[in-house]
């Protein structure tokens, strides 16, 4: 029929382990990402995104043995972000099992990276990720700006520029974050995501401030992504993948509905 | 028997061979999935699989490095007909060239140009990322018992280009995706996924189910 909205999932890892843990099943142990990675892939999530905010450098490699565990077990596709600052990484982490890596940092530093690793590897496995923050006041044209370190950090540069900047070095896909909903449980930024969405080629993942389900309908119906990105509904158990599904197709969303598992 | 999964520093091949280990052992099967650079091995096994991700040419050119790479495929496919499944640019290396970024020879099995897709509403991006459907355009055993069509599974996608094959016969599935994306090729004991059956949950699991049981 036509391709569907994707229902990403995304787990935060640290030192190899999922921060604050999942606890919408019984896993053996809530802090381990591949439990957690396994319960996903038989819920029928679409993707699985990884966020590696492991700080020390010391325990970079723990991210590697997270997802070669977890192309053990699951067979989806896995998108792995945080610290990827070398095509060395980028290696490492497909090798391992991961089929789209997402920069972030190391593109802010310098966009040519983002070139460098969509010529090494194919632009449909960088995923160029943004961190955007609203600067403009009520009133103004809306302006969005790149933000670092958490949203601590101003960079100065403009999102929509630089959105445009990623997807002509070669990104296949930018991961879109409002800093100013990321955990606010109120709903994506919608007219961030709309205006990255329809000014660009590729397609655009919303993520940031869902607290909702029609929070996911609002991603892809009025914010016009291609896929939405959510962390606490699912990993605290407010909602399950296969009613978040269900109730964007209810709400006229083609989605992909087959009956979960192998 | 001994499933040659082709190792050319191309693709996601952790996930492959997962996959395939995984059917095997659902299906009860007797192969062996062994993942290889070595030509001899390739030569004298019994299935051949090519993954392959990444720009056209690059995979090309990462598989003519490994010497006799390619004459070995041909000695297994083509001299001894045994069967082959292609995924991704893998399946693409089958058709007679790749336009991508630059003109590239492939392995001209399935006549015909790896285009970039082109869909008829501007608002469908490229590349294409996610779950479609498949419509049968030719029936093919690979896809005995696996449901297909508008309520049918879905297969997972990441792909811009596309083999505009020559022939219709040899296009066995497409996707919708603003008008028709090739997405399996097949021509006698070849045959060749775009989108990737080793992340296609129960789709992909029927699918090289069957191909393991092939005999073309």
């Amino acid at each position: 029929m036509t391709l569907k909205a994707r229902v990403i999932p995304c787990l935060d890892v640290k030192d190899g382990r999922v921060v604050k843990g999942v606890s919408f099943v019984d896993l053996v142990d809530a802090g381990d990402p591949v439990e957690s990675a396994k319960a996903y892939d038989a819920a029928g999530a679409d993707e699985l995104c990884f966020l590696d905010i492991t700080a020390s450098s010391d325990n970079r490699d723990t991210i590697f043995d997270v997802v070669a565990r977890t192309a053990e077990h699951c067979f989806m596709p896995v998108t792995v972000g945080g610290g990827v600052r070398t095509t060395g990484d980028i290696r490492k982490l497909l090798l391992a099992g991961a089929d789209k890596v997402s920069i972030n940092s190391a593109a802010v530093k310098n966009p040519d990276f983002v070139a460098e690793a969509a010529d090494k590897f194919g632009n449909q496995c960088i995923v160029g990720s943004i961190d955007a923050k609203r600067v403009s006041k009520p009133g103004e044209t809306p302006r969005w700006e790149i933000f670092t370190h958490g949203g601590r950090t101003p960079t100065g540069i403009d999102a929509v520029q630089f959105a445009h900047t990623l997807v002509e070095k070669g990104a296949g896909e930018l991961l879109l974050t409002s800093m100013d909903q990321d955990g606010q449980k109120s709903g994506y930024d919608i007219e961030l995501t709309r205006t990255i969405a329809d000014s660009v080629s590729v397609p655009v993942i919303a993520s940031g401030g869902v607290g909702t389900l029609d929070h996911l309908v609002e991603g892809v119906r009025d914010g016009h992504a291609t896929a939405v990105l959510a962390a606490s509904i699912f990993h605290f158990g407010t909602y399950t993948i296969g009613e978040a599904k269900q109730y964007m197709a209810n709400h006229g969303i083609a989605m992909r509905l087959d009956p979960p598992g192998e | 028997m001994r499933v040659a999964i082709i190792d050319y520093g191309s693709g996601n091949l952790r996930s492959a061979t997962k996959a395939f280990q995984r059917d095997v052992v659902k299906a009860g099967l007797p192969h062996e999935i062994t993942l290889t650079d070595d030509p001899e091995v390739v030569a004298k096994s019994s299935h051949i699989v090519l993954p392959g991700v990444g720009a056209y040419a690059d995979c090309r050119a990462g598989l003519d490095a490994v010497s006799g790479m390619f004459e070995a495929i041909e000695e297994a496919v083509e001299k001894r007909g045994q069967p082959f499944l292609g995924i991704c640019v893998g399946t693409q290396l089958m058709a007679t060239r790749g336009l991508e970024k630059a003109t590239t020879p492939g392995f001209d099995w399935i006549k015909g140009d790896v285009k970039l897709i082109t869909p008829s509403d501007p608002n469908l991006k490229i590349p294409q990322i996610g779950w479609n459907t498949l419509e049968i355009q030719n029936p093919h055993p690979l896809f005995e018992g696996v449901p297909t069509g508008e309520n049918g599974l879905h297969a997972y996608f990441v792909h811009s280009y596309h083999i505009n094959a020559e022939k219709p016969e040899n296009v066995i599935a497409t996707a919708d995706y603003g008008g028709p994306v090739t997405a399996f090729v097949a021509d006698g004991n070849k045959a060749g996924a775009q989108f990737h059956p080793e992340k296609s949950q129960r789709l992909g699991h029927l699918l090289i189910t069957n191909f393991l049981k092939w005999k073309p």
